[in-house]
């Protein structure tokens, strides 16, 4: 997908603007959060699982060679293939390949993110494949042409009301009467759509929650058994997945499995949580006939040992999306690209570029909800400041802010000139604010004083004050 | 927890830039509860600011050498104190990263981390402050900044003195814990976006009904008091030091000045 993200405050402005995403968000921080803590308090060895789950996936990061190609050993041994992409071209090209080999015309495919990051679905057009998304929001933003805003709940911008005006504009054969009122109806009405499509598809395109290295086996997780009928009726399988999803054993992944639901949605378990392995044996009743692995770096193999190294331990759960006061404020899109939310601002600068993202690390007020709540304790407040000391000594601050704070600096660490400065000034605006207790506007702060007024300072500084032994008392009875 | 230091600490209390510039009563109160507390109190005059902005921005170089000015000045000390948890947590947790590669200098860093605390957790986790004698005739809620709350484990200490407080009812807010959206520069870089965060934290203060706010942190009671303010609330907005030491006189956050008052 071509990004937005230079263009971030603008993407914002016009979140901000729109009055039925502000309802759509407001549900979501309602909703998720709640039952995230619900569900950590209903089971008392939550922490001590995240700690089990940060440390498996620290101990895969540190032996990621040897897991892939143990991974990819036991893939090859039940029957199926390991495609190791450096590049989302790569991806593609592989991707296209596989179901032109397959004689495909139209490829299911249930959500996957690594699948946003490649746009595989518009290659897949580009080359007269039509790709059929069947998660229900990916559905849905598939006919609307949008990008998902959510890395679990990608419609979740959206209103039943946008939902069901949606359907009527593209399913030309509902009947006008035909009530969409309800979630139910429209779930309904997507279902009917989908199944046709299931049956037809030539090619099943997922992602993977994890790759499992001691069996080849790929988790898929969902909620609506999608993943399941997309892998498992046609023909060909091809999963793709960054390489940073392996964990060592069954066991590992179900460690995860445990966090991941009541971080996500405050499930206990997802509805469906399914282990692939390999294509159909003789025995099998159903299932692929060819399974397809695509392995994608694309930027991973870079964070490995440096400052976004903990990133990878990221297993997409959406919790720090849905506890982040700003992604709470303006929505997914705003971030102009794939990822969104704490994970996305660290993220996406390491995909595509600090240049063009520079916005995205800098549009936190780093309060730490979000590490807080990340099932993997990614310390991601620390990496998204190192973004900005990157941005700093590459001269990439504005320079406006970077003569600012290098004066402010210079000021500070010399206490004496601080006084001498800084004081006076104070006084001058308390003696203008004393009156009226606050400014309403004031030179140089319209940043400040667009959405609040500025209470005026006291008068003296606390520093200077105490020192002449000014000690006032307590008050009056 | 520490036991009670059994002598009389020395404590160097760090005012924070913003309460020097801005609102010298919460230094005033803040060293009246530590004095009443049994501490002697001492306001080194070689004080400024932290350095939290520059390190939030990504001036690593200038933090550093802020936070040598800090450590100078404050390590001769038994305890730094500071009224607020964002400037605390900076010297508890932020500058013995600065200093990772200097190994002479995160030493003293790590030192004055060691005694580094914010004002409230100070006076019950180390200093046991019981029975305070102060008063307030409100309906109060709180706020509970960022920094304070997830550096500093800064929750239950606020609320344990505000106990101590005769004629204070606590209503607290479903969002307490939300960030207000102040951030230091976030609120005048991304000015909309931060307006957003903090109209909803006013939207959850005026839904508890209290008629005053408190917090620990005086960058987000300027910039929930301001939003307050802006929106025609008179919710009356003051560092909860204030409170505590029952300072409570002069005008609250944004309030005209004596002279005007009635």
């Amino acid at each position: 997908m071509k990004s937005t993200a230079a263009n971030f405050e603008d993407n914002a402005e016009k979140a901000l603007a729109d009055d039925k995403l502000k309802a759509a968000l407001s549900k979501l921080s309602e909703g998720f959060p709640a039952k995230r803590r619900e569900a950590a308090d209903r089971l008392p060895e939550f922490e001590s699982l995240r700690d089990q789950a940060r440390d498996i996936k620290s101990h895969v990061l540190a032996n990621l060679d040897f897991y892939l190609e143990q991974f990819e050993a036991r893939v090859v041994e039940s029957g199926g293939t390991v495609h190791w992409c450096r590049t989302a071209a790569e991806a593609r090209t592989t991707i296209l390949r596989i179901c032109r080999n397959a004689g495909a015309k139209t490829v299911t495919k249930s959500k996957s993110m690594i699948g946003e990051e490649i746009a595989i679905n518009e290659h897949l057009e580009h080359h007269g494949v039509e790709p059929v998304e069947t998660d229900l929001g990916e559905y849905i933003i598939q006919l609307r042409h949008e990008p998902p805003s959510h890395i679990i709940a990608p419609a979740i911008h959206l209103s039943k009301e946008q939902v069901a005006d949606t359907f009527r504009k593209s399913h030309p054969h509902l009947a006008p009467e035909r009530a969409l009122e309800e979630p139910r109806a429209l779930l309904e009405e997507a279902r009917s759509e989908l199944r046709q499509k299931f049956l037809a598809a030539d090619v099943g395109l997922t992602g993977a929650n994890m790759l499992i290295a001691e069996t080849g086996s790929i988790a898929l997780v969902t909620n609506e058994g999608n993943a399941d009928l997309t892998y498992s009726l046609p023909k060909t399988h091809i999963a793709i997945a960054s390489l940073e999803k392996i964990v060592p054993t069954l066991e590992d992944a179900t460690t995860i499995l445990r966090v991941l639901a009541r971080s996500a949605t405050g499930q206990d378990m997802s509805v469906y949580n399914t282990f692939c392995t390999g294509p159909k044996r003789a025995q099998d009743l159903d299932g692929p006939e060819d399974f397809h692995i695509v392995l994608l770096d694309n930027g991973r193999s870079k964070m490995l040992g440096g400052e976004f190294h903990d990133m990878l331990r990221c297993i997409r759960c959406g919790a720090c999306l849905n506890h982040c006061p700003v992604y709470k404020s303006i929505g997914g899109h705003a971030y102009g690209w794939v990822y969104s939310g704490p994970m996305g601002a660290v993220l996406i600068p390491n995909l595509i570029g600090l240049d063009e993202a520079g916005h995205l690390p800098n549009a936190s007020t780093l309060c730490g909800k979000c590490e807080d709540v990340c099932p993997m304790r990614i310390p991601l407040p620390r990496m998204l400041r190192s973004w900005r000391t990157q941005q700093f000594e590459a001269g990439k601050t504005a320079p406006l802010s970077r003569s600012l704070l290098r004066a402010w600096a210079f000021v500070t660490a010399r206490p004496w000139l601080y006084r001498i400065m800084v004081a006076p000034a104070v006084s001058a605006l308390a003696a203008l604010g004393r009156k009226g207790g606050r400014f309403r506007r004031l030179p140089l702060a319209g940043g400040w004083t667009k959405h609040r007024d500025l209470p005026a300072p006291e008068g003296g500084t606390f520093v200077s004050r105490w020192n002449r032994g000014e000690r006032p008392g307590e008050k009056k009875p | 927890m520490s036991e009670t230091p059994a002598r009389q600490p020395s404590i160097g209390l760090f005012a924070t830039c913003l309460v020097d510039l801005t609102r010298p009563s919460v230094g005033f109160a803040a060293a009246k509860l530590l004095e009443d507390a049994g501490c002697k109190v001492s306001v080194p005059g070689q004080q400024s600011c932290c350095g939290q902005p520059a390190y939030n921005s990504g001036d690593a170089a200038d933090a550093r050498a802020i936070a040598q000015t800090v450590i100078r000045v404050f390590e001769g000390f038994d305890y730094v104190v500071a009224p607020s948890g964002s400037c605390a947590g900076m010297i508890r947790h932020h500058y013995p990263a600065l200093f990772e590669n200097d190994a002479k200098w995160l030493a003293r860093a790590r030192a004055l981390a060691d005694k580094t605390h914010e004002l409230t957790s100070f006076l019950v986790d180390v200093m046991k402050v019981d029975g305070l004698e102060a008063d307030y005739d409100g309906v109060v809620t709180y706020h509970d900044s960022c920094s304070g709350l997830r550096e500093m484990g800064v929750r239950d200490q606020p609320r344990a003195l505000l106990g101590q407080v005769s004629g204070v009812a606590l209503k607290e807010g479903e969002e307490r814990e939300a960030c207000c959206g102040f951030g230091g520069l976030f609120c005048v870089k991304y000015p909309d976006i931060s307006g957003r965060m903090v109209d909803a934290k006013v939207d959850d203060i005026l839904a508890t009904g209290a008629d005053t706010l408190l917090a620990g942190d005086l960058g987000c009671l300027m910039n929930i008091a301001g939003r307050l303010q802006r929106r025609g609330s008179d919710v009356r907005v003051r560092h909860v030091a204030e409170v505590l030491a029952n300072m409570t006189d002069g005008p609250s956050l944004g309030e005209p000045g004596d002279e005007s008052k009635k």
